[in-house]
């Protein structure tokens, strides 16, 4: 269940044994595989979104199905695939965000970086978002590559958008884009911000952006100091380098302004008649160390005042529970261990049944990481299958499932849907000088494809 | 990368033993659930301390009489707790240099896991294999 990169590691893994011959059919509630490497990597990553060509050879197997448009709990339930498989997985990843907590959250002008993520690379189910792009200064809150990519979409210019593949109609409203500074806000200290050093690089980079820091905030405490040299690692000291780079900067003249900030936290967004964002407060942070030396945000008593009119909040993933699944709600993935989902009672694992990728681990890691898990997955699985401990599938015939799934739902598409639309996707995207131009409806799409 | 990742797919809650039972029970209880460690909970299941295979060797190589000691007495009372948002690297640095194999985690007064060497040691092991592999497919343009 979920065509993401997991489902492809998955697959992958499950055909490369030579213990059992493996069918594999990876459903996906949109049209369109890849997960968020369609959906979530950043249009101008387009050297990112290459590992689909390692996904379409997985794809190619003959015992490889996909089932796009389908959705789990919609149009097949466990029950239906107790019916026809002997093991199912669930790759769903971590559909929805974290929350900051804090009042006026909702107000208008706030939003989940997720749904801005999802709007620009034109998933299906976010084309119809607004975002008021007419203000002039954007918050961005949270430093993991989510957030820099957001901040840093705001800051490209339409020229340097007009060669990716983001969607059209995101292309039109950035064009007309007001915003002129972006705010990327840390709680904690530069040493130990997620986004990784390319990321970070690249903000440096921007063609018609400033990007700078305050140089207070990127000189390193003495905590960070101190573990930074107990263990010295390359990477977060180059990180730290670069930031100061910024910070020593001074502006060019171009038209945009991108600031990261660190040791701040949001504690309230501030309201307008008209309940929009007008200000975002702030408080200062130092860090304190935990027990086992781990650097945490702590406020202090320092407080500042942002204008901002628009607000993205990208302070984590968290999975979404999936009907008749059990879940663990302390830490939103299904409840799991080693990728066995168990039986919340028991604590047993329930035959048949696993979990790989966020849904299973959570958020966390780069693309690659999800292959080491769902091997870990697949190696239960297998272990499984050499116990007997199976489903015992009434109907295990490839010819039944694919039955059920017509009956269920006429329009889904294949794989070899899939490959027609992307090819009339990247032709479309060749005469304009770009990776692809997307369908983003469900409507287009069946379009495309006579249906 | 924080700690809570190690602990969402351990599925399983913390194996606890209480500080007046006995070492032959806590050896009971190490081999039905093959672990290595159990966290010792007092009163409002706070954990007191944490007794492993290493103090119940230690203490049979002194003490004939051994399975009839509470876990109180043998047990290491100076423990290191873990808070799920905890980085993987400082716990990685702090059990390496403490020498420390099991972290018991705590999430709002209430044990939530417990963490292993071998378990930190594994999650570094995928975060870098992963790594290598989003680079080494974006180095091949997807023909890896």
């Amino acid at each position: 269940m979920g065509a993401g990169p997991t489902g492809y590691y998955a697959a992958d893994h499950l055909f490369r044994q030579q213990a059992a011959v493996v069918a594999v059919d990876v459903f996906d509630r949109l049209p369109t595989p890849y997960g968020l490497v369609r959906a979530g990597v950043a249009p101008d990553h387009q050297k990112i979104k290459s590992v689909t060509a390692a996904f379409d050879k997985v794809a190619a197997h003959p015992r490889f199905r996909f089932y796009g448009g389908v959705e789990f709990g919609t149009h097949v339930r466990v029950e239906d695939l107790r019916r026809h498989y002997h093991q199912i997985l669930y790759s769903t990843g971590a559909q929805t965000d974290r929350r900051m907590g804090i009042p006026g959250e909702d107000l208008r002008g706030s939003h989940a970086a997720t749904e801005f993520v999802a709007w620009y690379n034109g998933h299906p189910d976010y084309r119809d978002r607004q975002f008021d792009l007419s203000q002039e200064r954007a918050a961005v809150v949270g430093v993991g590559n989510v957030a820099v990519d957001v901040a840093r979409i705001l800051c490209r210019s339409p020229e340097e958008l007009g060669t990716t593949d983001i969607a059209d109609y995101a292309l039109d409203a950035l064009r007309k884009s007001r915003v002129r500074e972006v705010y990327l806000l840390g709680r904690r200290g530069p040493a130990q911000a997620a986004f990784t050093n390319p990321e970070i690089k690249e903000l440096g980079e921007l063609a018609d952006a400033d990007v700078t820091a305050l140089p207070a905030e990127v000189e390193l405490d003495e905590l960070s100091r101190a573990a930074l040299e107990r263990s010295p690692d390359r990477a977060t000291q180059k990180k730290v380098e670069i930031l100061r780079e910024y910070a020593r900067r001074s502006p060019t003249g171009r038209s945009k302004r991108l600031i990261l900030r660190f040791l701040v936290s949001p504690v309230e967004l501030r309201g307008g008649d008209a309940g929009e964002v007008v200000a975002m407060r702030l408080v200062q942070n130092t860090l304190e160390a935990t027990a086992t030396g781990a650097l945490q945000a702590r406020p202090t008593a320092r407080f500042e005042e942002l204008p901002v009119g628009l607000v993205f909040r990208s302070v984590g993933y968290r999975g979404v529970p999936l009907p008749g699944v059990p879940f663990n709600d302390s830490w939103g993935v299904i409840l799991n261990e080693r990728g066995r989902v168990l039986d919340p009672e028991t604590r047993q694992p329930r035959v048949g049944e696993y979990t790989a990728g966020w849904i299973k681990r959570g958020p966390t890691g780069v693309i690659g990481t999800n292959k080491p898990d769902a091997a870990e997955t697949v190696a239960c699985m297998l272990e499984d299958l050499a116990q007997g401990r199976l489903l015992q599938p009434a109907e295990p015939d490839p010819a039944a499932a694919e039955r059920l799934v017509r009956a269920r739902q006429p329009g889904y598409v294949s794989y070899a849907d899939w490959l027609r639309l992307d090819a009339l996707e990247v032709a479309r995207g060749r005469a304009a000088g770009r990776p692809r131009v997307k369908f983003t409806s469900v409507e287009e799409m069946r379009a495309a494809l006579d249906r | 990368m924080n700690i809570a990742s190690i602990l969402a797919s351990k599925g399983r809650e913390v194996v606890t033993i209480g500080p007046r039972q006995t070492v032959r029970q806590a050896l009971r209880v190490l081999v039905a659930h093959n672990i290595g460690a159990l966290v010792v909970v007092g009163e409002a299941d706070r954990p007191v301390g944490i007794v492993s295979e290493r103090d119940i060797v230690r203490e049979a190589a002194r003490n004939e009489r051994v399975f009839t000691r509470t876990v109180a007495a043998i047990m290491t009372k100076d423990v290191i707790i873990g808070q799920p948002q905890d980085d993987l690297s400082s716990v990685g640095h702090t059990m390496t240099e403490r020498r420390i194999r099991h972290l018991p985690v705590m999430d709002g007064g209430r044990l939530v896991g417990i963490v292993s060497i071998g378990d930190v040691v594994k999650a570094q092991r995928d975060r870098y294999q992963g790594e290598v592999e989003t680079l080494q497919t974006q180095l091949l343009g997807g023909r890896a």
